[in-house]
């Protein structure tokens, strides 16, 4: 056991310590402090994985083509996305959609809705195969890119896919995307008296009866769509 | 948890407490001495049923468990739904996928770790600490590789801020689909962080003339990336290793994670790995297949960080009904990523009338901030909405308000003024109101 009484000499002496070195003290609390290691160039190769969509800045060496890509997707992603990108259960469907950006439900694929090319690459290569991210080789993931904008006729059958060729892929919706927040796009005022003619107020939409709603006590709700 | 159930609940952790107890011998000893008195406690026991007095509690009447029974606490037994919960049918597994928060049962700005929501894009990593590195890179002067060892020298700092998934309230736009308050708004928690400043790590590596831009990415299967302007960096983001007090949850991102305040959620990456600074965004797939926000003219909004705004009434709510007419607190959350909350007014009549609630203490920037408002209710049928007001004067708009800027397909950022409606009976339900 330990008192306040024998804590109080350890007190002082921490007092005197910090003003002893008061005045330095928050100027020497600055980097660099100079922990960790430096990262080696080849560290650095082994984990600098991005590609860069604008102008494909990081795509590494390799290829691949449409064909090749047919069999690669065969393999390792139809059971999910199906055999031409259609989408299986509720997987992500790769292709189609053209067009329907501004129906009343919009079809968000590759073809229809990504601005950039190379943000594929840079997506297969970092998180699919689902089970098993990041273990294709560059290759297989060029034929994966190339075969994908293939079923959304954005390249020909013979398009061979590498760092040259795909930053070059117009992709159809890229016009379609502005990169400056338009926020704040409403201007509501805080009224605090007879806002509203209640006679008006009426309910336009109800949860109530939808059974759609998990249940949130007892165990955890399986539920699946009607 | 309802009152009806509380009974139930409360017997089914008797029961089970009194597996769990063990009883040391000598006491077994003592209380076989006892015999004849224990037909007394019987019957003092069972007059006990309504746990009320005059009468003793057989909790009362018992030794309870000991320390270190259980060496990491857990909630009461009787709170056994207060979890996360999913919506089973909103995504096709739950590895990417969303659990909410049961705001319905919580009662402060802090939300346990337990609870708080999750989000994964490709399953939770069970990342091992000591194996775990950060390495900063691109263009700085002095690339970096720190272990965990590492990044706990530094100077440390804490501050409380609120995470929202910007696709809270997208299952609403179209219309009421969710009658519960955990699913309508539970992608949202909020804990007290602590670690070293962003700045403090770039700073550290030193930043080149071009460098405007930072690449976050995660440890995880989706090894999860965004893009963020390097002013935010250098102005408030953390890179923290512990949430309320402890190591971060591994559905948190331990052994560390990227704070973004204010931001939308997916920003602030887990279990993060790497950091790199570049002249340029990257355009990744979550900023632009994902979280970009589709507009009815076929335009989309890219980089749309901020979290406006929002409020909503906690107490009551679908899952919390009243039960009859007399005097309430109604309860609630506000939360923006612009500051502080200022105001919260609270209409009971649809949004016709509106008075001031009294926001709690905390009022913290970007955090959660909870307002109360009292209310006498006379039984008849009820409108509730909250309306959060920001410090820089951003009014919570109404979803119809919403909807005419932005349509229905925008999924992301629906921070519209919720709507309960109350019936005669007390039941609460989520409607829209036109």
């Amino acid at each position: 056991m330990f008192s306040l009484a024998s804590l109080r000499p350890l007190l002082l002496a921490t007092a005197v310590l910090a003003g002893s070195v008061g005045p330095s003290a928050a100027s020497e609390v600055r980097p660099p402090f100079g922990y960790g290691t430096p990262a080696t160039p080849e560290q650095i190769a082994g984990w600098d994985i991005d590609a860069r969509g604008e102008d494909g800045q990081g795509l590494p060496a390799g290829k691949g083509d449409v064909a090749q890509g047919a069999e690669v997707f065969a393999e390792q992603c139809a059971a999910c996305h199906g055999t031409f990108g259609e989408g299986e259960g509720r997987y992500p469907k790769l292709a189609g959609g053209a067009g329907s950006l501004t129906a009343d439900r919009p079809e968000l694929t590759v073809g229809s809705y990504w601005p950039f090319a190379v943000t594929l690459w840079d997506y297969i290569n970092r998180a699919m195969p689902f089970g098993a991210p990041h273990t294709l080789s560059a290759d297989d993931v060029y034929a994966l890119t190339a075969y994908i904008l293939n079923l959304n006729n954005l390249v020909p059958e013979g398009f061979v896919a590498d760092k040259e060729s795909l930053p070059k892929v117009k992709m159809p919706n890229h016009d379609n995307f502005t990169w400056q927040d338009p926020r704040p796009d409403t201007a509501m005022k805080p009224c605090m008296t007879n806002c509203v003619d209640p006679s008006t107020l009426k309910i336009v939409s109800t949860a109530e009866g939808q059974e759609l709603t998990p249940r949130t006590t007892g165990p955890l709700d399986d539920m699946q769509p009607k | 948890m309802p009152f009806s159930s509380f009974e139930d609940a409360r017997k089914a952790s008797l029961a089970a407490g009194v597996e769990r107890v063990q009883v040391p011998r000598r006491l077994l000893l003592k209380m076989a001495g006892a015999a004849a008195g224990a037909a007394l406690i019987d019957g003092r026991a069972a007059r006990a049923d309504d746990a009320a007095p005059p009468a003793d509690n057989e909790w009362s009447q018992s030794l309870g468990a000991g320390v270190v029974d259980q060496p990491y606490g857990k909630p009461s037994a009787e709170q056994v739904d207060v979890i996360r919960r999913n919506v089973p049918w909103l995504t096709a597994g739950t590895e990417s996928s969303i659990s909410f928060s049961p705001l319905q049962s919580l009662h402060g700005i802090i939300t346990p770790n337990g609870l708080f929501f999750e989000r994964y894009h490709a399953g939770r990593p069970d990342v091992e600490a000591d194996k775990h590195r950060l390495m900063i890179h691109g263009l700085v002067d002095r690339p970096l590789i720190l272990t965990m060892k590492d990044i706990l020298r530094f100077p440390s700092t804490s501050r409380i801020h609120f995470i929202e998934c910007p696709a809270n309230g997208g299952m609403e736009w179209r219309g009421a689909q969710l009658n519960s308050l955990q699913f309508t708004h539970g992608m949202v928690s909020c804990a007290e962080w602590t670690g070293v400043k962003l700045s403090t790590l770039l700073e550290e590596v030193g930043l080149k003339k071009d460098a405007q831009w930072v690449l976050v990415e995660g440890a995880d299967g989706a090894h999860m990336t965004r893009s963020l302007p390097l002013s935010k960096c250098l102005d408030d983001c953390l890179v923290v290793y512990a949430q309320n007090g402890e190591a971060l949850r591994p559905e948190q991102g331990y052994p560390l994670r990227l704070i973004v305040p204010g931001w939308e959620g997916n920003v602030s990456v887990k279990w993060l790995r790497r950091i790199k600074v570049g002249d340029k965004p990257w355009y990744t797939r979550e900023e632009t297949s994902k979280y970009t926000d589709l507009m009815p003219d076929g335009k989309s909004r890219g980089f749309t960080w901020l979290i406006d705004a929002k409020s909503v009434i906690t107490f009551p709510c679908p899952e919390v009904p009243l039960s009859g007419p007399g005097l309430y607190e109604i309860r609630g959350l506000a939360w923006t990523g612009n500051g502080r909350i200022k105001e919260v007014h609270v209409s009971t009549d649809g949004g016709v009338n509106w008075r001031q609630a009294e926001l709690k203490d905390p009022v913290l920037p970007k955090a959660l901030t909870r307002f109360t408002s009292p209310w006498r209710w006379d039984g008849k049928p009820a409108f509730l909405e909250s309306r959060a007001v920001d410090e820089t004067g951003f009014v919570q708009p109404t979803l119809a308000a919403l909807r005419q800027v932005r349509g229905t397909s925008s999924v992301y950022h629906n921070n519209a003024i919720q709507t309960w409606q109350v019936k005669p009976d007390g039941s609460i339900y989520d409607v829209q109101l036109g």
